[in-house]
């Protein structure tokens, strides 16, 4: 009776709005997709099992499709077969529903405990079958799976790597009547779920930087009302706190190879960025200017560093070249350019740009030095991309609370998460 | 030695001097010092000379002027123009009022810079580290010790107005003074 209870409680509060990740994937909104998707159908996954299965395969892989705006996933009630094996697909059933191609699978308990996931996946007008593929899962781990076979499916189909088993970190805060704050550090599923909190604060924190090996984050936190810079193992929880000085320990960024950490300090009278080395927990300072230098980033074979400074009397983004030590500016159009990163193939910047007094998420194409505005929200800011290439996470405004939006770096597709109570800001997509 | 014994007037003077310096135009720092110290001293000489009249007056003033520094002491925000960390003319008083308060108390006080939302997290952190460095130079261009002072940014993150229009943004592109930690 009691267990009844609570669980009508807890869907009334689901219900409600009131108990929810800060944004969980099924209410990522596409507000634009590419021009003609790629129809799919993505059939329920068969399973023999007694028991009902905690996750659905086929919801999961046909949201995390969807969410990349380049397909258009078959609603399931409109199937007029639901095949699990080879032997049972009919080419005709799905040209007629419209559908380019099948995903069929079937799900089989092994004997030491978790699942055996085989896909595969047709080409409708060929009439073949293009991939096929086994996944291997534990008892909890069935997420993971479709997440592995979306990027499968997703890789075969664009040409491109998927990142739908990658996370992201972004922090929230919860304002309290009596004006204090609550701030969280988290981590979830790209696509919004499995949620963790990492650190949990009365302070401000920023800035979370992935580890190139997906493990750990970097970030910023005020807790004793000083700023320091944190490196904080994802799974184990197990903190180490940077050297900290007197004044801004702010904005770190890993280096590729994972040794150090680009970060900003004014111990030496201004802000200036430095390298840490995190071996030897020496500081090396890399800007040398009375203006603001900030927002450090690394380039992908880690030999330069992007960074923003106000040294032409406005903020601009410019690259070090840690080896000559050459300066070089980046950024030329309009008079607020901030917080860079670059694609892994160098040759796109993506930037937080001001165009007349409204601050958007731009990209520069460094070869042919144009400038695009992908976003037309306000108060747009912490672009980050994904780790292979095609979206960029960013905070962005919805009446006056921050949502977490995704614009895909061509500009083609972009969706929104919710707007929920509390804000959510700072989002950090995880390497591959 | 000399510029010692400048600083070593007593309170009183130092009141009387802020709000000389208050009433000046409060230019340039180091000649306000100066002038602060040439007052102070005219201020006793003639306290010294003057019937029980002018003492009365003299004593009136002294208690004028000690209510305006405590009224400018009691103005702890300094306000900044966007993306600007240059301190504006209108704080200078309560700033020197502040400096000779530090500086006879040898009290510690923090100076938290903020900004406002526009423009990015880390840049505004940096700002505000600019504008709360900006109040600490002219406080030990007036004598402050620098061991006295910390500073700490919290770029946008502590509104002090939750808006999103101008009105909400001057108010939190600050500076504020926080005695006592």
């Amino acid at each position: 009776m009691i267990k009844i209870t609570l669980r009508a409680t807890l869907l009334l509060l689901m219900a409600t709005g009131l108990l929810r990740p800060a944004w969980a994937g099924l209410d990522i909104e596409i507000t634009q997709g590419v021009d003609n998707p790629t129809r799919i159908a993505v059939v329920p996954f068969g399973w023999q099992g007694g028991s009902v299965l905690p996750e659905d395969i086929a919801q999961i892989v046909s949201a995390d499709l969807s969410r990349s705006g380049q397909f258009s996933a078959m609603n399931e009630r409109n199937m007029m077969s639901l095949p699990t094996r080879s032997d049972q697909v009919y080419y005709r059933d799905w040209r007629i529903l419209n559908q380019e191609f099948l995903l069929i699978g079937q799900i089989t308990a092994k004997e030491t405990g978790g699942y055996r996931v085989h896909y595969e996946l047709y080409d409708v007008y060929k009439q073949q079958r293009i991939v096929e593929g086994n996944v291997n899962a534990g008892a909890n781990e069935l997420r993971d799976a479709a997440h592995l076979i979306s990027d499968k499916i997703y890789q075969r189909l664009t040409g491109i790597k998927g990142a739908f088993s990658t996370r992201i970190a972004y922090v929230t805060v919860d304002r309290k009547a009596d004006g204090s704050e609550r701030i969280k550090l988290l981590v979830a599923d790209a696509d919004g779920y499995r949620e963790k909190v990492i650190r949990d604060s009365r302070e401000p924190i920023l800035s979370p930087h992935w580890s190139p090996d997906g493990n750990k984050l970097a970030y910023v936190s005020f807790e004793g009302r000083r700023p320091a810079v944190y490196i904080q193992d994802v799974g184990t929880g197990k903190r180490d706190k940077v050297p900290s000085f007197r004044g801004m320990n702010s904005a770190p960024a890993w280096s590729p190879d994972g040794r150090k950490l680009a970060m900003v300090l004014s111990k030496d009278g201004n802000p200036e960025v430095y390298i840490f080395d995190i071996a030897s927990r020496k500081f090396t300072r890399v800007t040398r200017h009375f203006g603001i230098d900030t927002e450090p980033s690394w380039s992908a074979d880690g030999k330069s560093l992007i960074f923003t400074s106000s040294r032409g009397g406005k903020p601009q983004i410019y690259r070090k070249h840690l080896q000559t030590g050459q300066v070089e500016r980046l950024t030329f159009e309009g008079d607020y350019n901030a917080r860079g990163r670059l694609s892994t193939d160098g040759r796109y910047l993506v930037m937080v740009h001001r165009r007349q007094g409204v601050f958007h998420i731009a990209v520069q194409d460094l070869k042919r030095d144009r400038v695009r505005v992908l976003t037309q929200t306000q108060l747009d800011e912490s672009p980050s991309i994904a780790p292979n290439g095609s979206m960029i996470i960013y905070a962005t405004n919805d009446r006056s609370k921050g949502i977490l939006a995704f614009v895909s770096l061509d500009g083609r597709v972009k969706s929104r998460g919710p707007s929920k109570f509390g804000d959510v800001r700072e989002p950090a997509w995880s390497p591959l | 030695m000399q510029l010692a014994n400048i600083f070593k007037v007593t309170f009183l003077g130092l009141i009387l001097v802020t709000a000389a310096g208050c009433a000046s135009k409060g230019g340039d720092s180091d000649a306000a010092a100066g002038a602060a110290g040439a007052n102070g001293e005219g201020a006793y000489g003639a306290g010294d000379r003057a019937s029980l009249e002018a003492e009365e007056r003299a004593a009136a003033d002294a208690a004028r002027a000690a209510a305006e520094a405590e009224q400018l002491l009691n103005i702890t925000t300094f306000y900044f123009d966007f993306d600007q960390s240059t301190i504006k003319q209108e704080a200078r008083a309560a700033l020197e009022a502040h400096a000779a308060y530090l500086v006879q108390s040898g009290s510690n006080v923090v100076l938290e810079g903020h900004a406002d939302e526009r423009g990015t997290r880390e840049y505004n952190l940096a700002l505000g580290e600019r504008r709360a460095q900006a109040v600490a130079r002219y406080l030990t261009v007036l004598g402050v010790s620098s061991q006295q002072i910390e500073s700490v940014s919290y770029g946008e993150e502590r509104a002090a107005s939750l808006g999103h229009d101008e009105t909400s943004w001057s108010l939190n592109r600050r500076v504020d003074l926080r005695y006592g930690r």
